[in-house]
């Protein structure tokens, strides 16, 4: 029998090494997309830079793409590749080789994949742990809380409608929500009724409005400006329209604005209960 | 030679059938449920204010429950009702002008439930931040005495609506309710802006048997909440 190869004797020509160029090519788009996709998408990944914890979510959200990209290209690049090289010949209907175990290429996935998980599991727990929840409500009694003064000012949800209380300005309270730029605040969030969701998009919170459950949530608002306050809980009828429009103001001008609230609000703050951390759903005279 | 007939199979016919079958199931239900989703109540147009006040006005009442005549599927069901052409009818979706005073007339048949945010007992949005109950200015009212509220949150408006006391002797027993029944007379005024529809509602719990009050016609167009179309 001849030791030459086939192609050399007329024969069919010798199959590349597929891995080999598979991988190169793989390899070659991660390098070149990655870089772009952090540089080009990063900037623009929502929900924006409107608090340190939503700046932190687009980095969360950065890492995560940048951490997908070679996934997906892997997925990709070999459907492309399988189908231009592994095509069916015309005419020809060909079993392919049977498959049979590969230990290497199975030991390399379960490693890599297994690494990718478990790093990410590891980064989200230390980015949510050093956020103080980075943004989402973390409870009653949260793990972390940030340190040095803190506002706090309490989210009441209600079928359809939020407001907002101040406990360190005599309790009172709003129908709009202002907050002042470079100030951590601490948000109560809690429902007089049913279960409602509060979700400030720009700001990067969101925490569910619970009965009878204070729901903390932290943010530290860097950007002067107006932000979106959507319910995201599906809560009744009027879910859809239970939305407002909040600020971000300078401290000076949120003292002025509180202030004038207090002057308007009098009247209503007068018959408030005292500034509680939960309310009973009362009254229930009607309720079934 | 076999004579064959020539012409579609059994097979052919039967799944012609079924599918001509679930074509014309498919149309029925269509139109059926494009006919449920675009049957909306006419709005009512608010009618010309006197001229020495201007604007446009709205009067409207409060019954504790609607009774057979105006509500056949729901007769024990709180509603809003609204005056039009002299007669009440069940309507919640009211149409006003862009830019001018509105004026409202609520007349309140309904006993108290109290408010359960207190926060809405302060008049809100209105013109001078007041409203009038039973002729007296006020600016608040006692959270506990609220039976319901008219508000339109995306513009500000909230005004509390008083009850009749639970001891009262002349009680409304069906709507519509006439003025000679036991009720409080609510009068208040608030500038539009810009054209948009925007919904109303009431905050009190006011859905009698509903989980904690909220269902009901609480969560039903056309009984405590509707749209105010400003054109």
């Amino acid at each position: 029998m001849s030791s030459e190869p086939a192609a050399a004797q007329g024969g069919p020509p010798a199959e590349p090494n597929h891995a080999r160029r598979f991988g190169t090519i793989w390899l070659l788009a991660s390098l070149i997309a990655t870089p772009l996709v952090v540089v080009l998408l990063g900037p623009i990944l929502p929900p924006g830079k409107a608090s340190e914890q939503a700046a932190g979510q687009v980095t969360d959200n950065t890492v995560l793409l940048a951490m997908a990209t070679p996934v997906l290209l892997l997925v990709l690049i070999y459907l492309a590749y399988s189908t231009i090289y592994f095509r069916q010949p015309k005419g020809g209907v060909l079993e392919g080789p049977a498959i049979r175990g590969d230990a290497r290429i199975q030991t390399t996935w379960i490693i890599v994949t297994t690494a990718l998980v478990l790093s990410l599991a590891v980064y989200g727990t230390v980015r949510l742990l050093g956020d103080n929840g980075g943004g989402s409500g973390s409870g009653p009694a949260p793990l972390t809380s940030p340190k040095g003064p803190k506002l706090p000012v309490q989210v009441i949800a209600q079928q359809w409608a939020f407001t907002y209380r101040y406990p360190t300005y005599g309790g009172v309270e709003t129908p709009h929500l202002v907050l002042p730029q470079g100030e951590m605040i601490e948000l109560h969030v809690t429902s007089l009724d049913v279960i409602h969701s509060f979700w400030a998009f720009q700001l990067g919170v969101k925490a569910d409005a619970n009965p009878q459950v204070d729901n903390i949530a932290f943010v530290k608002p860097t950007a002067l400006g107006s932000f979106e306050i959507r319910c995201a809980e599906l809560c009744g009828i009027w879910h859809g329209e239970m939305f407002d429009q909040g600020r971000v103001v300078t401290p000076a001008a949120f003292e002025t604005w509180i202030h004038q609230q207090q002057a308007t609000f009098a009247p209503a703050t007068a018959v408030l209960p005292p500034y509680s951390r939960t309310y009973e759903p009362s009254p229930t005279r009607r309720g079934g | 030679m076999s004579s064959r007939e020539v012409g579609p199979s059994l097979l052919a016919k039967k799944i012609l059938g079924v599918g001509f079958a679930a074509a014309v199931a498919g149309i029925l239900i269509g139109l059926y449920v494009a006919g449920w989703a675009t049957s909306f109540p006419k709005s009512i147009a608010a009618s010309a204010a006197p001229a020495n006040s201007g604007g446009s006005s709205l009067t409207l009442e409060t019954v504790a429950s609607i009774g057979s005549k105006l509500g056949k599927s729901h007769p024990t069901w709180v509603s809003y009702l609204v005056r039009s052409n002299g007669r009440w009818v069940r309507n919640t979706d009211y149409t006003v002008p862009a830019n001018t005073v509105v004026h409202i007339t609520i007349y309140q048949f309904d006993t108290p439930t109290g408010l359960r945010n207190p926060f809405l007992s302060q008049v809100q949005g209105t013109i001078g931040a007041a409203a009038t109950i039973d002729g007296k200015t006020v600016n608040a009212i006692n959270p506990e005495e609220a039976s319901h509220t008219f508000a339109i949150p995306e513009l500000g408006v909230f005004v509390p609506l008083p009850g009749v006391p639970e001891e009262s002797k002349h009680p409304c027993e069906e709507a519509p309710c006439e003025l000679g029944s036991d009720h409080r007379t609510i009068t208040f005024s608030f500038r539009t802006g810009g054209k948009g529809r925007f919904r109303w509602q009431c905050f009190v719990p006011c859905g009698a048997g509903w989980y904690f009050g909220n269902g009901g016609p609480m969560q039903t167009l056309g009984y405590m909440d509707g749209f105010i179309n400003v054109v």
